[in-house]
């Protein structure tokens, strides 16, 4: 799985867009849902980072549990990636989306669900040197 | 302490475009006028014509360009590269879809969720040095296409398809004019199973007129074989559809 290559190089150009290039640390959100590798996106973002010249002293990957809520009945539910199927998992990897190809809500059977957060790439926040 | 809250994907997805000559993004407000056909056979000729060509589909409700590559969504398979590459379908023709992730299971997207799917497929996969992507999209003016006609708007160009029905002009009015107030200058016309009538239209309300393709009597008998789709008996007028593109 490398989809934590392109995350990775998504959240520096964004960080270097803002004006960025040195940083005390930075702190991504990262949803549970997308199984993203925590070493791996750490690599790809010290990596990354190197390439394109950012001093940036800590990288910090907080884990956001998936929350999905039922837009017909309002059930409230999580789904542990770890215990569905390798083929399903990896599709989830790659596009979250996928989720809506093979889940239902598991209190009333409707497709017309949304991912409340644990999506993936989530919140970055950049503290900077004082 | 900094929070940023735009989207971090929009910069790789522009990124990744940015290695691309030309996007093409195949659109109308109606449905059923021949956005997926049309798609498929500009990018399938255009690299019968030896350019590396990209065909992308983000129409995720019914996505159906596999349908005319006589693709299976089980055998789509991407390699990995700190990201995704596309398929290789024949020479030059590169192709990402995401029936390989849905497997053909029906998937009703909320416009949050089709603009979020929308990024994520654009920042991940790497479609490298193309001359040319077209992307199919669904029918209507969702959330989907006003994000990527603001957002990419420097990038893309908008090819508008339209039959020559009344019904289908008066749908296409309003994208036209959304299309002009997001502020495209160049907004190609396309007209599709007529017979160059749109022209004068194309010309009133200042679009770039790409020509027309009558109704074609093989399409549907060649759908699924690109070789028999490469040789349609409105192939003349695809490729002069295309050599007014380049
Ligand atoms: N030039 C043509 N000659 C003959 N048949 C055509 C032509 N263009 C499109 N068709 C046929 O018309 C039908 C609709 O075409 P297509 O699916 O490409 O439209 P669409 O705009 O993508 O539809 P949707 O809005 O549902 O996505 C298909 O059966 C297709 O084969
Ligand atoms: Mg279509
Ligand atoms: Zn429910």
């Amino acid at each position: 799985m490398v989809h934590e290559w392109a995350l990775a190089e998504s959240i520096l150009l964004y960080i270097e867009n803002q004006g960025v290039r040195r940083a005390r640390r930075v702190v991504v959100k990262i949803g549970v849902l997308q199984s993203i590798d925590r070493e791996i996106l750490e690599f790809a973002l010290r990596e990354i980072s190197r390439e394109r010249g950012l001093e940036i002293n800590e990288f910090t990957i907080l884990e956001e549990e998936p929350l999905l809520k039922c837009n017909r009945c309002g059930f409230q539910w999580s789904i542990d990636p770890s215990k569905i199927s390798e083929d399903i998992r990896e599709a989830i990897h790659f596009l979250p989306e996928s989720i809506y190809a093979y889940f239902r809500c598991p209190n009333c059977g409707s497709i017309d669900f949304e991912i409340v957060k644990g999506r993936g790439l989530g919140e970055i926040k950049v503290e900077n040197y004082e | 302490m900094k929070t940023m809250s735009r989207d971090p994907r929009v910069l790789k997805a522009i990124k990744n475009l940015s290695e691309i000559q030309r996007v093409y993004l195949v659109i109308s407000s109606k449905g059923g006028v021949g956005k997926t056909t049309i798609s498929t056979l500009l990018a399938l000729y255009e690299a019968s014509r030896n350019r590396m060509t990209g065909l992308l589909d983000l129409d995720f409700v019914n996505p159906s360009t596999h349908v005319f590559l006589g693709l299976k969504p089980e055998e789509l398979k991407y390699e990995e590269e700190k990201g995704v590459k596309p398929y290789t379908v024949k020479n030059n023709l590169f192709y990402f879809s995401i029936v390989s992730y849905t497997r053909d299971k029906p998937i009703a997207l909320r416009g949050r969720e089709a603009v979020n799917a929308l990024w994520e497929i654009l920042a991940i996969v790497n479609w490298g040095p193309l001359h040319s992507l077209f992307i199919d999209t669904p029918p209507g003016i969702g959330d989907e296409h006003v994000e990527l006609l603001y957002t990419l708007k420097d990038k893309t160009k908008p090819i508008v398809v339209s039959t020559p029905s009344k019904l289908s002009l008066n749908s296409i009015e309003k994208l036209i004019q959304i299309l002009k107030e997001a502020g495209f200058r160049e907004i190609y016309l396309l007209e599709n199973m007529g017979d160059g009538s749109l022209q004068n239209y194309a010309e009133e309300n200042k679009l770039v007129y790409l020509g027309y393709i009558p109704k074609s009597s093989r399409l549907e008998e060649s759908i699924g074989n690109t070789e028999k789709l490469l040789e349609l008996d409105v192939a003349t007028y695809i490729y002069n559809i295309l050599s007014k593109l380049s």
